[in-house]
């Protein structure tokens, strides 16, 4: 056997459980892996890019940052947006962590069009497929994102890119986020914060100038992603958010940002407490709260995994003897 | 027994009636055992947990229009046909978020939600007679689903009956679910995982400008070298589709919507946004089909014009019928750097198989639908029509294309399916399967060639990735 993937596949067959790791970003997403799980590395490197098809084609350990740079030659970009862009595709894609760009620009599992992974026992498996359109077969690629390694370990993925906005401004926004929303075409973000409301506009200027001004849009810098040792991020039914960003304001202990549209809210704190009041503020609202760093006592994921015995036969397919990332998922456990 | 729950007017068993259930709109037929009429996911769940004490397959069903034999019931399976599920449950037009049944007829939640400036994205030509049930089992694409996305990237969340009777709900309003994206595997299963029974989907806010070009090229390769160059221009139009020489002549003696009867291929190319954006890309996309030699490039003057235009591209199938009785339509993906290579190879394969070719497609992402044109009491012609078909299929993954854009894979090219996946590959999707319908009672004998499972496709070369 040859190939780019056989030094990852005759680790992976060899071992006795393993964790793929990336830049190690996102690290600390899901439940700390078993320490006997021996780490395992994709390849890097870009592998294709095909601008007139609007695809491209990275192995596992390719940095979004190299992706980025790549791209950007031909006036593209994927927006994968990962907090920090040392992050890996497979990580990235791993972790399914959605960037602040995803109410007009999608989630991040809309992006990928085929993956390459490599099973518990050392067999190398694609699904998806390298076009733009593509019902063939289930819809593996989607099952992939968010899956946290324990699928697979993501050896190769092809991507949809897209051209790379002319002007990308950032506004500050007056009032009600509901009615700047419904006042604009389509905004790529609408961040809301404690103390102000975001926009992000992409296209030409021109028309970004008149959709500015109709609202009333004032030019400002992004806002800051909300910081601090023990961050998380909030799921929730967009339309509950109201609710739920006034009762992060009674936790001033929590610094957050609130994507409108989408539902997804970062939080950070100081102290551990604080993600977990944010956590009750999720639960509270039929959300749920995602622990993306530190908290190393708070649970993972505070929720049950929905349909999880489906769940789990699912994962068993990929690795029947629970081989991949051991203790990530609770689905994992005894498997 | 089913009689006693839904009542006799719902539970079908007449030779005629099982009939008209035995296939959808494509070729291949089965029978259908019995016909059952649910209206609500209780009497959904009450059949399928029915189904699997008996041992009985069932199929669920909205209005037939597949092509490639989702709908068609193997060997005396039940038939679920959910037409009649057919509200629009809620409207939420602040969270541009609507929960429908599975019926739901396509066109007809676009048309509801109108009057709030509000749209359904994905539009399937057959949008008028199609369900969101349906929709959602073969990840359904359509023109305007070059910029926005397939159902998949529409669809939030679906109520699912499961094979074994229980009911799920996959995915939801909030931006992620804990786990594994169930919603996602989910949507294109073609009723292989269970029955959709409640849907959540995504609502589009119209766009404040649009227009609709008409490019005229005298050869059909400029033609499909403007598509690539459009893209290449940084451009991602809402739609552009292609029509060939044969297509364009078709469809403007059915209808008379002024398109070019002696053009080698056209281009209809919409955008829409905000008015500078349209503005600018519509120019841009002039130049760009000038330079690619199309000899006239008309651009709608108003809704009427653009309706018209329209309605020749959606036209297209039914304006076959005047050239001969019964057509056999293609689904495949190129990308699109490839289609003026693959479009050739296409023609050149009907020639030699003594058939008419015609091509209407989704040039924009390489979706292309070659048409077989023929009259089937011809002796000898389905065995060309197949051979032909088969052909194509080939040329389009050599091009480095896979088997099915928008159409699904079903029963007519599940056998295909080893052109593009390795005996691995198929082994992981037959484990998904199994992991939702370990009794494979849900649609049994679609998508999946038989002997997908660990170690029954030894005929096959594995590891062609490696």
């Amino acid at each position: 056997m040859t190939g780019p993937f056989v030094a990852t596949a005759n680790q992976v067959r060899a071992a006795r459980s393993v964790v793929a790791v990336g830049a190690g970003t996102h690290c600390d997403i899901g439940g700390a892996p078993h320490a006997t799980a021996e780490p395992v590395h994709a390849p890097a490197g870009v592998v294709d890019i095909q601008p007139s098809d609007m695809t491209v084609t990275v192995r596992g350990a390719t940095s979004c940052r190299d992706l980025d740079d790549a791209l950007a030659e031909h006036a593209q970009e994927c927006p994968l947006d990962p907090r920090d862009p040392a992050a890996t595709v497979a990580g990235t894609l791993s972790a399914g962590l959605s960037g602040r760009r995803r109410l007009g620009l999608g989630p991040l599992r809309n992006t990928v069009l085929e993956v390459v992974l490599v099973l518990a026992d050392g067999r190398v498996v694609r699904g998806g497929g390298p076009t733009v359109k593509n019902v063939t077969g289930y819809d593996i690629p989607r099952l992939v994102v968010g899956s946290l390694g324990t699928l697979g370990v993501i050896v190769q993925a092809t991507l949809r890119s897209q051209p790379r906005a002319v002007v990308s401004s950032w506004f500050r926004a007056p009032g009600d986020p509901d009615r700047i929303r419904a006042g604009l075409h389509a905004p790529t973000a609408l961040l809301v914060g404690p103390e102000e409301v975001s926009v992000l506009l992409e296209g030409i200027r021109a028309d970004i100038d008149v959709e500015a001004d109709r609202i009333g849009l004032v030019g400002a810098d992004a806002p800051p992603q909300p910081d601090g040792p023990h961050r998380g991020r909030l799921s929730v039914d967009p339309s509950r958010l109201g609710a739920v960003t006034a009762s992060l304001r009674e936790h001033t202990d929590v610094t957050w940002l609130a994507e409108w549209g989408v539902g997804t809210v970062h939080v950070a704190a100081a102290d551990p407490s604080g993600l977990e009041r944010a956590r009750t503020v999720a639960t509270t609202h039929g959300g749920w709260l995602l622990r993306e760093a530190g908290a190393p006592d708070l649970d993972p994921f505070g929720t049950d995994f929905p349909a999880s015995a489906l769940q789990r036969r699912i994962r068993r397919v990929f690795d029947p003897e629970g081989k991949l990332a051991p203790g990530r998922v609770p689905a994992t456990e005894g498997a | 027994m089913l009689a006693a729950r839904l009542g006799t007017a719902r539970v079908r068993a007449e030779p005629l009636e099982l009939e008209l259930y035995a296939k959808d709109a494509g070729t291949a037929a089965g029978r259908a055992g019995l016909v059952c009429f649910p209206e609500s996911t209780d009497e959904v769940a009450f059949v399928v947990a029915a189904a699997g004490r008996h041992g009985v397959p069932f199929v669920a069903r909205g209005t037939g229009t597949g092509l490639a034999g989702g709908a068609t019931p193997v060997d005396g399976s039940l038939v679920i046909a959910l037409t009649r599920m057919n509200r629009i449950l809620e409207v939420d037009a602040t969270a541009r978020v609507a929960w429908v049944e599975p019926g739901v007829i396509n066109l007809d939640l676009s048309r509801a939600v109108a009057h709030l400036g509000l749209h359904y994205a994905p539009d399937p030509s057959s949008q008028q007679a199609c369900t969101i049930g349906g929709n959602v089992g073969t990840n359904a694409g359509g023109p305007h689903c070059l910029a926005s996305g397939v159902t998949s990237a529409h669809v939030l969340a679906v109520e699912v009956v499961l094979a074994d009777g229980e009911v799920a709900m996959l995915g939801g309003l909030g931006p992620d679910a804990a786990g594994l994206d169930l919603r996602g595997i989910f949507v294109g299963s073609e009723g292989t995982m269970g029955i959709a029974t409640k849907i959540a989907v995504r609502l589009m806010p119209d766009p404040p400008e649009i227009r609709t070009l008409l490019a005229d090229f005298t050869l059909i390769d400029h033609a499909a070298a403007a598509v690539s160059a459009v893209i290449a221009a940084g451009i991602v139009p809402a739609a552009m589709e292609m029509m060939d020489a044969r297509a364009t002549r078709a469809v403007e003696d059915f209808v008379g919507a002024g398109l070019p009867r002696d053009a080698d291929a056209v281009l209809l190319i919409e955008v829409d946004g905000l008015r500078d954006g349209v503005h600018d890309q519509t120019e841009a996309i002039v130049a760009v089909c000038q330079a690619e030699g199309a000899r006239d490039v008309r651009v709608a003057v108003d809704a009427a014009e653009r309706a018209t235009l329209w309605k020749a591209r959606k036209s297209a199938f039914g304006a076959v019928a005047r050239i001969a009785p019964d057509y056999y339509l293609h689904d495949a993906v190129v990308p699109r750097t490839k289609l003026v290579e693959v479009v050739r190879a296409v023609y050149e394969i009907a020639d030699r198989h003594g058939l008419i070719c015609m091509n209407v497609f989704h040039a924009g992402d390489g979706n292309l639908h070659p048409l077989l044109v023929f009259d089937g009491r011809e002796e000898g012609v389905w065995t060309r029509v197949h051979a032909a078909g088969d052909e194509i299929l080939r040329a389009c993954i050599a091009a480095g294309g896979v088997l099915s854009g928008e159409h699904g894979i079903g029963l007519e090219k599940r056998d295909a399916m080893t052109l593009c996946f390795s005996a691995d590959d198929l082994a992981v999707q037959a484990g998904i399967r199994d992991a939702f319908d370990p009794a494979e009672l849900a649609n049994p004998e679609k998508i999946l060639p038989r002997g997908s499972r660990c170690g029954e496709l030894s005929m096959i070369p594995d590891g062609a990735w490696v």
